[in-house]
């Protein structure tokens, strides 16, 4: 059991020159059979387990990780949190999130670094105004906060945009301000350490090779560390969701997609929202440690490589100047790329899959980071409950054949979208 | 990455445009009913870890519609075929 953190344990290790610290978590193996399997050790899958021993009767829960923690997206976003969504099938699940998030810190026991900071979508142009007047209009009706800043309150609030630009003329921006940014890695570690303080096995460096059915159920996963028999069996591995599945036989309505996240030099402190570009694809916060964060769009085709080509970097920066141009002062130190699971429809999925026994989340597009407290709570009801929580009963993996797809942007099956 | 375009030669990527899987194949029109293999076709991918098959449209070239297969982890090239191609061998 490892210790709470609190400041008397912060005071007690500095007098004692931090000899104390205890790892966060328990570097487990497979030990006998499990009455829950999470494949996937990211902010999903620990979240899951978490709310698993958390919110539901005693069980046995392991989360088998083919790495390390933190590997995979939830240690390559760009942290930002919102819950600035239109539809009824993503409004309320989002907001179930924020809301998670908002007393995150204080359940797990850890120091997330949730940032409130106030997420702006700029607008460029009358037909765009319309449009996030109307999505303001519905998170309101949703009861999120939401509002509209017109050209005086923007400039008063971010005066070093681009207002001069002819070509993208700002007009004002839909402003959340309970949105904002979380240290990333700290989510996947907080909810690491919660989950194993509850008693569930973590175990690292274990790749999921199989999946084992009898009867057309799932009875447990072949791994690299041998095989772990599991009543039931819950797949949280988004970017490898398409490969996870084809082991059971289940083909999904998913591409695999590689996204460029950036970061400059540290600067001193110049933004202190997240801020998004209306007329391309950008967006923008500041670290804590002074690094200006910032992506754009997809790489636009098929792939499983970590990282990214040089077009997309010239087009995110593009988009950057087009905002902001002093961001052409600042040196970009690193860039990196995630997998994401780009379904078809730009939403996830959060159902049971047509094998017994056998759960799936996945499908998180671009928008994985800031759903992984309800995407947990959410997929732990639906394991434990054989039912879906009531803010994510939208996520249907049927929804595709039958035409209840939850598509914001409008624009049909294509696999780019949020 | 950079494509062999059968027509135009070694050209860079900004030069084409992705389609995606190019296996999946149009079933013919069944009536007003929805079919199973209408939502296979327009909405569920093999997306595998390897080689892959994919249309790309050299939009800054010959207009040319290309079948390519590439390697989804190495992104390496094994192949750049026409689509007209492919679809004749399609038909035979």
């Amino acid at each position: 059991m490892v210790d709470k953190y609190s400041v008397f344990s912060v005071l007690r290790e500095a007098l004692r020159g931090h000899t104390g610290w205890r790892p966060a978590w328990r570097d487990a193996s497979p030990v006998g059979a499990y009455d829950v399997i999470i494949v996937g050790g990211g902010g999903h899958g620990l979240a899951t387990a978490y709310y698993l021993a958390k919110n539901h009767q005693r069980m046995r829960i392991a989360v088998v990780e083919k790495g390390w923690l933190g590997n995979g997206s939830i240690g390559r976003n760009t942290t930002i949190i919102r819950s600035n969504y239109l539809l009824p099938g993503n409004a309320p699940f989002y907001e179930f999130s924020m809301k998670l998030w908002e007393g995150l810190e204080q359940d797990i026991n850890y120091n997330a670094m949730v940032s409130q900071r106030g997420v702006l979508n700029i607008i460029h142009s009358d037909a765009q105004r319309d449009a996030y007047a109307r999505r303001g209009n519905s998170m309101r009706l949703h009861g999120i906060d939401a509002e509209l800043l017109d050209l005086a309150a923007l400039r008063a609030k971010v005066p070093y945009l681009d207002y001069e630009n002819a070509r993208f003329p700002i007009q004002g921006a839909l402003l959340q301000r309970r949105g904002g940014t979380v240290r990333h890695d700290a989510v996947a570690w907080g909810y690491a350490r919660a989950a194993d303080r509850l008693g569930v096995d973590i175990i690292q460096n274990c790749e999921v090779t199989g999946i084992k059915t009898e009867n057309g159920k799932a009875i447990g996963v072949e791994t690299t560390r041998g095989y772990i028999p599991g009543k039931k069996i819950g797949l949280a591995c988004a970017g490898n969701s398409s490969r996870v599945a084809a082991m059971a036989g289940i083909s999904l309505p998913i591409e695999s997609h590689a996204l460029q996240a950036f970061v400059s030099e540290s600067i001193k402190p110049l933004i202190d929202n997240v801020i998004t570009f209306g007329a391309g694809h950008f967006y923008i916060s500041q670290s804590d440690k002074g690094g200006l964060v910032f992506g754009g769009d997809i790489d636009g085709y098929n792939s499983y490589a970590s990282r990214g080509n040089l077009p997309t970097i010239e087009d995110v920066c593009e988009g950057g100047m087009a905002l902001m141009p002093m961001l052409g002062r600042a040196r970009l130190v690193r860039h990196w790329g995630g997998i994401m699971d780009m379904t078809m429809d730009g939403s996830p999925i959060i159902d049971k899959s047509p094998v017994e026994n056998l759960y799936l989340n996945a499908g998180w597009c671009y928008g994985g980071f800031k759903a992984t407290p309800a995407s947990g709570w959410c997929f732990a009801h639906l394991i434990a409950r054989d039912e879906p929580h009531e803010v994510a009963t939208a996520y249907r993996l049927d929804r595709f054949a039958k035409g209840y797809v939850i598509d914001e942007k409008g624009v049909g099956a294509s696999p780019n979208l949020h | 990455m950079r494509i062999v375009c059968p027509h135009c030669g070694e050209r860079g990527l900004q030069e084409f445009l992705y389609h995606g899987d190019a296996t999946v194949t149009r079933p013919r029109d069944g009536g007003a009913e929805p079919t199973p293999e209408w939502t296979d076709y327009v909405y569920l991918r093999d997306n595998p870890n390897g080689a892959h098959r994919e249309l790309w449209y050299h939009n800054a070239g010959c207009h040319a519609w290309l079948v390519v297969t590439r390697n989804l982890r190495t992104h390496e090239i094994t192949a750049v075929e026409t689509a007209h191609d492919v679809a004749l061998g399609r038909l035979s």
